[in-house]
């Protein structure tokens, strides 16, 4: 017989992982259900990646409170775990003398959402900070908090968290039905929970659905991205962001924490929920912007290319509600900000069931896990003569491009979540992610794969 | 830890090895071998077809062949061989930080010599958008598991590209028990050698578009198709198929000539070399198709043998730094190498300038201007073609003005 858990929490993004760690530490039992085969495979896999400090939200919403206090509660989480931080800061760069005009709106919004750190700056400050950008900058305004992360360990790191603290995590569970306190799953499985939690980003409506509501429409906005080559690195060393305008926040420029360079996203409205391809259309309008941004980056090697869907509702704000009922809660509209708001949404759904369930802290919590460094910043595996002289399997470079060792592979495979197939482990080591795409290590890391997992 | 050796050469593929082969007997002390692979060869390690060896060895041998006896000819000629060792960066001039099995350590050198090589553009750098499923690989990708690892591919292939790495996938894919059901070119002509080509077209029934790109890749989990476009005609349909490669399209190896400050070559991307292989980082040389993307590996070989003369002149101490007067490639060449030659001085390897066209020239007149002036043309016996290197006789540049500015090569 299946245990009944007290809380099934739906969605293995950053969201999800978020949530079931913090119920993790309480006397509650907690399983946390993916329908992909692993965790952080949906949005929180494909974004932009910036630790943002909120400075852009409407001031007043939930967004903006979340968002705001996540940035600290994930900030310090990072430095915690290991999860790699860059503190690059921003620029919002203007184009045009109406953009320039509307800086320091932008300046007394940013102090409405609580951050004050804002400064507007000429077009020479512009160019001293960022040379390679295209002529015809008129000014800035700086965001020295705006951050660089790596969203994936992000994921990763809340998830081993909520593992290790005793969440059950079930993956390739795709619910398809709730009935009378179970939630039913595609393989015609089951599981039994009190309360259910829907953190189902892009699928949150159709949950929401099973629950008879008929509230809100997830629309999947496609946002595509190139990466360039790490050589073109030393030419963005902030991230350089435009004047928002109603169609969102529009394209930018940004460093990555693997020490590439990132252009995009763009921004079209979709039907289609699985729609993660690249088009042509969406390449022409990255290069044009490339062009106009930064000429020089166009003359540097494409990485990779990717498309990401943001979960879009037809509101201004998250949707976060409580059905005491049903024992049901929704975390639903978390568009393009769940990557930093991820903690503190955890903890304001966590205080909107303290009413209901105890959620008392646990004593007696397994330290948080140490995540493995995939960033550039810190010092890799290849680069720890100590390391490497303790145990040669981190000398052991398989990815050349990405420097990727064979002892990272190794520990990938044997952590608490380990990776389902080539995907997972590209995000947990970034083996194969770099310029080559496979050329030199391809089939060497194919290999490993079938070894490891024959192994486990 | 640190070490220092006499000589250090960087990539232990034919380039590298020929030229540690060459240099190691000349040597008062240790040529090393830095290769990152588990073994030295470089890419003809997993190219298990014959057609190595022409220009160098005079045989015709197997990819893996070719490979085992440039390093068994390196290892006798004294060159320690190190394998498993990845430079991954510089800490000075001529000194490079090294990982490997056996710790991190910073070799520092009198001379060093980059053999780093080429590689093809996989698919992000050829903007091809669509699904991301599996199936889609460059050559070396397919042949590394096909030749070193012995899997499956899959069934039905189309081919980006009709070089002559190009068959090279053909062949390797109909090994692996996988039809290629299309061959694409943008050109107007196959690229490669009528020699190859026909044959090719014949045992092979290999259908080539030409004029024909591949404008998206379809499927979910593994290819299902391809989209390609006629460029004559803007007409598209659709290819099933269920695995792609994308072959050709070269761009070397640069990251440590990048990274160490080198002068880079717009038109090759490699580092920018006069006629001895002499880069603008003092002690600094390079060879192979880091300098020529891509030509055969007899070719590659036979630089390793010629930069072995300005490695040596640099450790008796005479001054390396290039010189020469700057070539510059006109359309339809896309990029000549070397990029400095000193008129009268000494000849490049095997006397050639290497070049690359965009265009078909059955018989190309090759002209040399400078400052205006015509300093020289030649008619060439062999054509100018897409997709491989063309060679010019460097004697065509013989009678530029040494203290003049750059000499524009072109086509007539
Ligand atoms: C292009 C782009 C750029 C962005 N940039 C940033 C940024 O710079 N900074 C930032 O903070 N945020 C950014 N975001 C937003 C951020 O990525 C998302 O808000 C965040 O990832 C949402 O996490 P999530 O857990 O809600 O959703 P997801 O990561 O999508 O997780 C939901 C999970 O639920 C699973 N699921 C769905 N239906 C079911 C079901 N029926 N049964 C079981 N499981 C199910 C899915 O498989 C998925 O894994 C960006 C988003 C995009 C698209
Ligand atoms: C599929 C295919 C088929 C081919 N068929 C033929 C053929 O039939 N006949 C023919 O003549 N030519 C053929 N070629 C071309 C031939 O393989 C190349 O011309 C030749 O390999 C070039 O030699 P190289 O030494 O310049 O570079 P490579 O062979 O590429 O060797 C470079 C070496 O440097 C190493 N390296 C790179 N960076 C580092 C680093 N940072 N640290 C340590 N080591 C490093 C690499 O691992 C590699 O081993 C073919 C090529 C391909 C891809």
């Amino acid at each position: 017989m299946n245990p009944t858990y007290d809380v099934a929490v739906i969605g293995g993004g950053i969201v999800g992982a978020a949530i079931a760690r913090l119920l993790g530490g309480t006397p509650l039992s907690t399983v946390l259900v993916e329908g992909r085969d692993d965790v952080g495979d949906g949005t929180s896999k494909a974004n932009t990646a910036i630790l943002h400090t909120g400075f852009d939200a409407k001031p007043g919403t939930l967004e903006s409170e979340l968002v705001a206090r996540g940035y600290h509660l994930l900030g310090s989480y990072a430095s915690e775990v290991g999860i790699p931080v860059e503190r690059t800061g921003a620029l919002l760069v203007a184009w045009t003398e109406e953009q320039l005009a509307s800086l320091p709106s932008l300046l007394e919004k940013a102090e409405k959402n609580g951050y004050r750190a804002c400064r507007l700056v000429d077009a020479d400050e512009v160019y001293r900070r960022v040379s390679a950008l295209a002529a015809g900058a008129l000014g800035a305004l700086t965001v020295p908090g705006e951050s660089i992360i790596c969203t994936w360990t992000t994921n990763l790191a809340l998830a081993t968290d909520a593992v290790n603290r005793g969440v059950t995590l079930l993956r390739g569970k795709r619910v398809t039905g709730v009935t009378g306190g179970a939630l039913r799953f595609d393989d015609g499985s089951s599981v039994a929970a009190r309360w259910v939690i829907n953190a189902a980003g892009l699928g949150a409506d159709k949950i929401d659905e099973l629950f008879g509501y008929d509230r809100f429409t997830v629309t999947p906005r496609r946002g595509e991205l190139f990466v360039f080559d790490k050589l073109a690195r030393p030419l963005v060393p902030v991230i350089v962001l435009p004047v928002p305008s109603k169609v969102g926040k529009g394209v930018l420029v940004s460093p990555t924490i693997y020490g590439n360079v990132m252009l995009g996203p763009t921004a079209e409205d979709l039907d289609d929920r699985t729609a993660t391809g690249t088009s042509e259309e969406g390449f022409a309008f990255l290069r044009t912007k490339g062009a106009e941004l930064m000429p020089t980056l166009l003359d540097e090697e494409v990485t990779a290319s990717y498309a990401g869907l943001r979960a879009a509702i037809d509101r201004d704000d998250y949707l976060i509600s409580l059905d005491e009922d049903q024992r049901y809660l929704l975390v639903g509209g978390i568009r393009s900000t769940g990557l930093t708001a991820g903690m503190a949404i955890a903890e304001h759904v966590v205080s909107l069931l303290s009413d209901h369930l105890d959620v008392s802290a646990r004593p007696g919590l397994p330290p948080p896990p140490r995540m493995p460094n995939i960033g550039e910043a810190g010092v890799r595996p290849y680069q720890d003569a100590a390391l490497i002289a303790a145990d040669p399997a981190y000398g052991q470079i398989v990815c050349f491009c990405e420097r990727v060792t064979r002892g990272e592979i190794r520990d990938a495979f044997a952590s608490p979540i380990p990776p389902a197939g080539l995907e997972g482990l590209r995000r947990r080591t970034r083996a194969m992610n770099g310029r080559c795409q496979g050329f030199y290590c391809g089939a060497e890391v194919q290999a490993l794969i079938e070894n490891e997992g024959e192994t486990r | 830890m640190s070490e220092h050796v006499r000589v250090a050469v960087v990539g232990g593929g034919p380039a590298g090895l020929t030229a540690a082969a060459a240099l190691a007997p000349q040597v008062d002390g240790t040529v090393l071998v830095l290769e990152r692979e588990r073994e030295t060869g470089g890419i003809p390690r997993h190219s298990d077809h014959p057609g190595y060896g022409m220009r160098d060895l005079r045989r015709f041998i197997s990819g893996p062949a070719y490979g085992r006896h440039l390093t068994e000819r390196a290892e006798r000629a004294g060159a320690r061989l190190e394998t498993e060792a990845m430079v991954t960066g510089w800490a000075a001039d001529r000194a490079l930080e090294v990982t490997s099995p056996r710790g991190r350590r910073t070799i520092t050198a009198d001379a060093v010599v980059l053999a780093t090589g080429a590689r093809e553009r996989p698919r992000p750098a050829r903007l091809i958008p669509g699904d991301r499923p599996d199936g889609v690989y460059t050559t070396g990708q397919l042949q590394q598991l096909v030749h070193l690892h012995h899997r499956d591919v899959g069934r039905r292939a189309v081919v980006i590209g009709a070089e002559q790495v190009s068959w090279s996938a053909v062949l390797t894919l109909r090994e692996a028990g996988c039809r290629t059901v299309l061959m694409t070119s943008e050109y107007d002509r196959p690229e490669v050698y009528a020699a190859f080509d026909r044959p090719g077209r014949l045992a092979f029934r290999v259908p080539v578009r030409t004029r024909t790109r591949v404008v998206a890749i379809h499927g979910r989990g593994r290819v299902e198709a391809v989209e390609i476009e006629d460029l004559r005609t803007g007409r598209r349909r659709r290819v099933p198929c269920d695995t792609v490669i994308t072959t050709a399209d070269w761009i070397p190896d640069h990251e440590l000539a990048r990274l160490g400050g080198l002068r880079l070559d717009p038109g090759t991307r490699g580092p920018r070399v006069d006629a001895t292989l002499a880069t603008s980082g003092d002690g600094v040389f390079a060879a192979g198709n880091l300098l020529h993307p891509v030509d055969t590996a007899d070719v590659a070989a036979l630089d390793g043998r010629h930069v072995a003369t300005a490695v040596l002149a640099h450790l008796r101490g005479a001054p390396a730094a290039p010189r020469g007067v700057a070539l510059v490639a006109d359309a339809p060449l896309r990029w000549i190498a070397p990029q400095l030659i000193t008129p009268g001085g000494p000849a490049p390897a095997r006397g050639h300038l290497l070049a690359w066209v965009d265009s078909y020239h059955r018989f190309p007149t090759v002209t040399a201007v400078q400052d205006g002036h015509a300093v020289g043309h030649t008619r060439l016996a062999w054509p100018a073609a897409p997709g491989r290197v063309f060679r010019i006789p460097h004697a065509l540049v013989r009678r530029a003005d040494p203290a003049g500015g750059p000499v524009h090569l072109g086509l007539k």
